[in-house]
C-alpha cells in the first residue's frame, strides 16, 4: 500500500474480513471481498449489502441562507426542499459542464450535503469560495459513511431501530442505532431500497460490526457497488459526466425543477444556466448533439468505457462512458452518449471492442427494476 | 508424461512429449482479475508468435490479454469454457484451459519457468 493513501474508520476491518484493497479517490478501499464481486453483487440485490463509503465528502452549509446561496452553484430547487428532504444536485460550470454531482438533505439547522470522494476538495474549496459569506462551509472530516442496500436492508436495521422502517425514498432523520447516534437518508447508489448512515468516525466500527452480525448482511466492496450502479443506471462522476457534459446531455433533466427552468420564479442564476436553458429547448427538438443513453447487447462480450460507437456504415456516433457485464441482467449493459436523433430505445448501434464491431441496442434505464420504498 | 511450465504474464503451459501444449490461466490470474465472465478464444489453424494477444478473459471488474506462450498454430480452442467462463474460476488448470498449440520452436519452453520460479514470481508481486 502506498504510504500516502488515505484510510477509512473501517480500514482496519476490511483487512480483517479479507478485502482486496484498492487505491480509490486517494483512500486505500475495499474492491472485494473474499466471495467476489458477482456474489456481493447478487447478495446485494437478494438481501442486504454493507459499503463503506467513507471516502466522500460529507458537508454541512450552515445558516439562514445555506438553501438560497447553495442554489448560485447548482440548477437544483434547494430553498423549497421540506425538513429531512433529500434531493440530487449538481455543481456546473459557466459552460454548463458538471464540475460534481451531489446529494442534499435539509435539516432542521443546516443542509447535509454528500460530494464524491475524487472531487470533495475541490467541491469544498468552490462552495468556500462562491457562498462562504452567505453561509458556513463546515466539511465532516470525523465522520464516516456506511451504505446498507438491498430489499433486507429494512429488515436488518429495524432491528437496531425499528423507527428507521418509516423513513420513505429521499428522506432522513437522526436515529440512534442500537445506542450509537446517526443521521440517516432512505437512499443509495444500488437501485435498491436502503439506506446511507453517517456516524462519528469513532464509532463507526462499532455500527458495521452490528450490521454485519444481522442475518441478512454481508460486506459489499467497490467493485460490486460500479456494476450495481451501472445496473441501476446512475452515472458515475469522472465517467458518465464530467466537464464536457451537461446535466441536459447526461439525460439528467429530471434532477433540474421547473422552479429553476425558464419561466419559473427562480429561474437561471447558477453557473452555465444560459447554456443549460438552450439546451433544454434543443432536447425537446432532439436536435442535441449528445444525450446519454443506456445500451444492451445481446450476444456475451462486456462493451467497456472507451469503446466507439458508430452507425452500420462505420461512422462514428458516440462512445460508451461505462459498461460491464451486468450479473443481474445477465447480459452486457453500458452507459454511453449519441446524438439525441439516436436515442429512442430500441434504436441500434454498433460498439468498437478490440476493432471488432458488436450490436448493440439503445435500452431504457434502469436495466434492473428499482426497489426504491415511496411508502 | 507432460511438463508443467508458466509465463510471467500468468499462464500455465502443459507440454507433452508429441511436441504439443496446452495454455491456460493460472490461479493466481483469476484470482486477480475475479469472476470471470467472457472469453475470446482464437481461431484454430491461426498461427501466432509468442507474445502476441491470442485472447482475451474478462471479469465483472476488468478486461486482460491473453498472449501466447511460445510461436504456434492453434490446434484447439476449449468451446466448453466459452460456453461457461466461471471454469476460468472454478479449474484454472485442467477444465478452464484456454487453447491447444502446436510449437514450432520448442526451444522456446526453456525460457519459461518451472513452478518454483512462479511460486516465487506470484510472492514478491
Amino acid at each position: 500500500m502506498s504510504a500516502d493513501l488515505l484510510k477509512t474508520p473501517l480500514h482496519a476491518l476490511h483487512v480483517e474480513l479479507g478485502a482486496k484493497m484498492v487505491p480509490f479517490g486517494g483512500y486505500d478501499m475495499p474492491v472485494q471481498y473474499p466471495s467476489g464481486v458477482m456474489a456481493e453483487h447478487k447478495h446485494t440485490r437478494a438481501a442486504a449489502g454493507l459499503f463503506d463509503v467513507s471516502h466522500m465528502g460529507q458537508v454541512l452549509l450552515i445558516g439562514a441562507g445555506a438553501d438560497a446561496a447553495l442554489e448560485t452553484l447548482v440548477p437544483v430547487d434547494i430553498v423549497d426542499l421540506g425538513v429531512f428532504k433529500q434531493r440530487y444536485a449538481l455543481f456546473t460550470d459557466e459552460n454548463g459542464g458538471v464540475l460534481d454531482d451531489l446529494m442534499v438533505c435539509r435539516r432542521p439547522d443546516d443542509l447535509f450535503v454528500v460530494v464524491n470522494a475524487g472531487c470533495k476538495v475541490q467541491d469544498i474549496a468552490h462552495m468556500q469560495a462562491k457562498i462562504g459569506s452567505q453561509c458556513e462551509v463546515r466539511p465532516l472530516h470525523d465522520q464516516a459513511l456506511l451504505a446498507l442496500q438491498g430489499p433486507q436492508a429494512v429488515i436488518a436495521l429495524s432491528r437496531l431501530n425499528p423507527a428507521v422502517a418509516a423513513l420513505t425514498f429521499m428522506t432522513g432523520g437522526f436515529f440512534e442505532l442500537d445506542g450509537i447516534p446517526t443521521f440517516l437518508t432512505r437512499s443509495g447508489y444500488t437501485g435498491e431500497d436502503g439506506y446511507e448512515i453517517s456516524v462519528a468516525g469513532e464509532r463507526a466500527v462499532e455500527l458495521a460490526r452490528k450490521l454485519l452480525a444481522q442475518p441478512e448482511v454481508k460486506p459489499i466492496g467497490l467493485g460490486a457497488r460500479d456494476s450495481l450502479r451501472l445496473e441501476a443506471g446512475l452515472c458515475l462522476y469522472g465517467h458518465d459526466i464530467d466537464t464536457t457534459t451537461t446535466p441536459v446531455e447526461a439525460s439528467l433533466t429530471w434532477a433540474i425543477q421547473k422552479v429553476r427552468r425558464e419561466g419559473g420564479a427562480r429561474h437561471g442564476g447558477y453557473p452555465g444556466a444560459a447554456v443549460i436553458d438552450q439546451q433544454l429547448a434543443e432536447m425537446a427538438a432532439k436536435t442535441a448533439k449528445k444525450k446519454r443513453v443506456g445500451l444492451v447487447s445481446s450476444e456475451r462480450m462486456p462493451v467497456r468505457e472507451g469503446a466507439k460507437l458508430v452507425d452500420e456504415a462505420g461512422v462514428e456516433l458516440g462512445v460508451v462512458t461505462s459498461g460491464t457485464l451486468g450479473p443481474t441482467v445477465g447480459k452486457p449493459v453500458a452507459l454511453g452518449y449519441l446524438p439525441a436523433s439516436l436515442s429512442t430505445v430500441g434504436t441500434q448501434v454498433y460498439a468498437i471492442v478490440r476493432d471488432k464491431r458488436t450490436p448493440m441496442t439503445v435500452a431504457s434505464t434502469p436495466f434492473t427494476p428499482n426497489g426504491y420504498f415511496r411508502g | 508424461m507432460s511438463t508443467i511450465k508458466y509465463t510471467a504474464d500468468h499462464e500455465w503451459v502443459q507440454i507433452e512429449v508429441d511436441g504439443t501444449a496446452t495454455v491456460g490461466i493460472t490461479v493466481h490470474a483469476q484470482d486477480a482479475l475475479g469472476d470471470v465472465v467472457f472469453v475470446d478464444l482464437p481461431e484454430v489453424g491461426k498461427s501466432f508468435a509468442e507474445k502476441e494477444v491470442a485472447g482475451v478473459v474478462e471479469s465483472v471488474k476488468a478486461a486482460a490479454d491473453v498472449y501466447m506462450p511460445v510461436d504456434g498454430e492453434i490446434t484447439a480452442v476449449n468451446e466448453a469454457l466459452r460456453d461457461d467462463p466461471a471454469l476460468a474460476n472454478s479449474d484454472p488448470l485442467k477444465a478452464g484451459w484456454f487453447f491447444k498449440v502446436k510449437l514450432s520452436k520448442p526451444a522456446q519452453l526453456d525460457a519459461l519457468m518451472d513452478s518454483t520460479a512462479y511460486d516465487e514470481l506470484v510472492k514478491n508481486s
